[in-house]
């Protein structure tokens, strides 16, 4: 895992400093709320429903143990013994305040983390894939690419004060596991013809308001070249999105209103210009960044069994687990969706005990999924068994990856200002009802996933069932998408007509899988099924 | 009738306007009639809160006071999905009363 240098620690304890000071003139009166919030918004906290909330940025999503403890510490601490992953691959407090919030700050810096740019229109948390470095079909281990740009994009002053927000994702496997094509640039390391190692640029991609996949625009950017190609991509988009219009200043519009063809002249315009402007680290700094990301000292000598003697085990260990590159290894995935909870929260405790296993059975590390669960990528499976036991008593066995009860579920209008319609009650009925009709077994892999707005921070628009919540005339209505992917066949989900109330919608859903159960054929998802026999007959079951 | 609310600056809880102070009880909001903007500009001014803003209510026989949008009666009362965390952990019809 990366460790901090004195450059990034001075970096993040002076940001501290400077924020302490911040918070002090504000509470003095000496700065108003409109001078004060860009300065907490670029520290990451807003200001929600109930309270302050901070946003804390988890890079790529890796945690070591001291990290995970110190978060589950700051919950108890600073706020009220909880925390909520995101679908951003971070962290959420929602209860603090801000005449503690720098002494917050001060606690997660001494364990190099922050939560600067996570917020504003700069660019945000890179993302990556959660098993990167432990998985069997990814080419390259993709955190080196994404820790190199992270650094790129930290403090860049000619990036934090974009058209909007700006997300980027790196992987390396084809089988995407980040929604990589729905960020404002999706980068996939590649291997070609030659067997030299790029970069494939996907740009302007999106959800929110006006959802879009991103298209490729260079398949193959050489190693020495990653981050000028970035830069000519943000240059293009700094200098020519919509800041007139904040709903049509996203880079995919640009994108889109431009043609994906004269974007891409432009940035290859300016990436000529810059390749000579020494914009680009030196590749031994990329060299000196893999060195953080060695491979754990595996045990060659594990052995490839699992007893799979009790059957709850063996149940999670086919739902839960996924293949390691190492022989005798597995990917443990910790659930964060037990039936009737809520998406992505994890207590104090969880988050120690998670911790704890992370250093006991995966090499000191953990990762947050954007699918708000929690992975464990170094896995002896020998050690699965008693994994999956303490596990389990603390609620955090729930054998549903990718299950219809694997809910991703934004905060939603319990919390979030922004919010029209509440989303994790849905969620926890919704679980619930599908942990007591039985069916939740026999669906296999069906993801579904809920935003309280049309930001879709819950990613809707990628869910093979998406729910959004809209206000209709101040009472919660939810519109039902079907038909939406976020993997290596990403599609955006399409609304299936006039919206629900909160029990309608969960019986429009129970027909649907209903509808999916009558008709798949051997071996198809949901999602083939849906694709095979389209939209209307799935409309006719619900409206019928 | 007109009531306001806001956060307290420092904690950042919800608070309502009782005609000299702010509280963390609905109950206590008063109607401000006309007076909202005068009041909510003295009180950011005085920092006692923060974003504040006047919302519509309606206050029942037995005096209690109800906003008439459902996200300001989340933000009364407290997230929906985590009773233990409201102002009325104890109250079963809590959330009938948020929806
Ligand atoms: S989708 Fe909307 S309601 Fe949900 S967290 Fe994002 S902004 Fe809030």
């Amino acid at each position: 895992m990366y460790k901090y240098d004195q450059y990034d620690q001075a970096m993040v304890d002076t940001r501290v400093e400077e924020f302490r000071d911040q918070v002090k003139r504000r509470l003095e009166g000496k700065i108003s709320e409109d001078q004060f919030k860009p300065l907490r918004l670029m520290n990451g906290l807003y200001l929600q429903l109930h309270a302050y909330m901070l946003r804390v940025a988890i890079p790529y999503g890796t945690l070591n143990s001291a990290q995970m403890h110190a978060l589950a510490d700051i919950a108890d601490k600073y706020d009220r013994g909880y925390g909520h992953f995101t679908t951003r691959q971070n962290i959420q407090y929602n209860w603090i305040k801000l005449e503690e919030a720098p002494d917050l700050l001060a606690d997660l810096a001494k364990v190099e983390m922050h939560a600067i740019q996570t917020s504003g229109n700069c660019i945000r948390n890179i993302s990556s894939d959660q098993y990167a470095g432990a998985t069997a079909d990814e080419i390259i281990d993709p955190r080196p690419y994404a820790e190199l740009l992270r650094q790129w994009s930290s403090f860049h002053p000619e990036f934090s004060f974009l058209p909007r927000k700006f997300k980027i994702c790196v992987i390396a496997s084809d089988t995407d596991r980040a929604a990589m094509k729905l960020h404002d640039i999706g980068i996939q390391i590649v291997k070609n013809d030659a067997g030299e190692i790029g970069a494939r640029f996907y740009v302007g991609g999106g959800m929110g308001r006006t959802p879009m996949i991103a298209p490729m625009i260079r398949d193959f950017v050489p190693l020495d070249q990653l981050v000028t190609y970035s830069e000519a991509c943000l240059r293009v988009y700094n200098r020519y999105g919509r800041r007139d219009n904040k709903y049509k200043a996203r880079i995919k519009i640009l994108v889109h209103e431009l043609g994906a063809e004269e974007y891409t002249r432009q940035v290859e315009e300016e990436f000529a210009h810059l390749l000579d402007q020494g914009v680009e680290p030196p590749l031994a700094e990329l060299e000196r960044i893999k060195t953080f990301f060695p491979n754990p000292p595996y045990d060659k000598d594990a052995s490839d069994e699992i007893d799979r003697s009790d059957p709850d085990f063996a149940v999670w260990v086919d739902r839960n687990t996924a293949p390691h590159k190492q022989a005798g290894y597995a990917i443990a995935n910790i659930s964060l969706k037990p039936i009737g909870g809520i998406p992505g929260d994890a207590s104090t405790a969880q988050m120690h005990l998670m911790a704890e296993l992370a250093k006991d059975y995966s090499f000191d590390e953990c990762r947050v999924t954007h699918a708000q669960n929690i992975v464990l990528p170094d896995v002896k499976k020998s050690d699965l068994y008693t994994l999956w036991q303490k596990l389990d008593e603390a609620g955090l066995g729930t054998p549903n990856l990718d299950q219809i009860d694997d809910i991703i579920a934004c905060p939603g209008l319990d919390y979030c200002s922004l919010a029209n319609a509440r989303s994790i009650p849905l969620a926890q009925r919704i679980s619930e009802r599908y942990a007591n009709n039985g069916k939740s077994d026999v669906l296999g892999e069906l993801k579904l996933k809920i935003s309280g707005c049309i930001n879709a921070c819950g990613h809707h628009h990628a869910g093979h069932i998406g729910i959004l919540g809209v206000d209709r005339k101040g009472v919660e209505n939810y519109q039902l998408l079907l038909g939406g992917s976020e993997g290596a066949d990403t599609s955006l989900g399409k609304i299936t007509g006039r919206g629900f109330d909160e029990d309608g919608v969960i019986d429009a859903i129970e027909k649907v899988t209903d509808l999916y159960l009558d008709q798949k054929e051997d071996g198809e998802r949901f999602l083939d099924t849906y694709r095979r026999i389209g939209m209307e007959p799935f409309k006719e079951a619900i409206y019928e | 009738m007109k009531i306001l609310t806001g956060n307290d600056l420092k904690s950042g809880a919800v608070t309502w306007w009782t005609g000299y102070d702010w509280s963390i009880h609905v109950e206590d909001a008063v109607d401000v009639g006309d007076q909202a903007d005068s009041i909510l500009a003295k009180e950011e001014a005085a920092r006692r809160v923060n974003a504040p803003y006047a919302i519509d209510a309606t206050r029942d026989e037995d005096g209690n006071v109800r906003p008439a949008h459902i996200k300001d009666r989340v933000r009364a009362l407290g997230p929906t999905v985590r009773p233990d965390l409201t102002l009325k952990p104890a109250d079963p019809d809590h959330r009938d009363w948020v929806i």
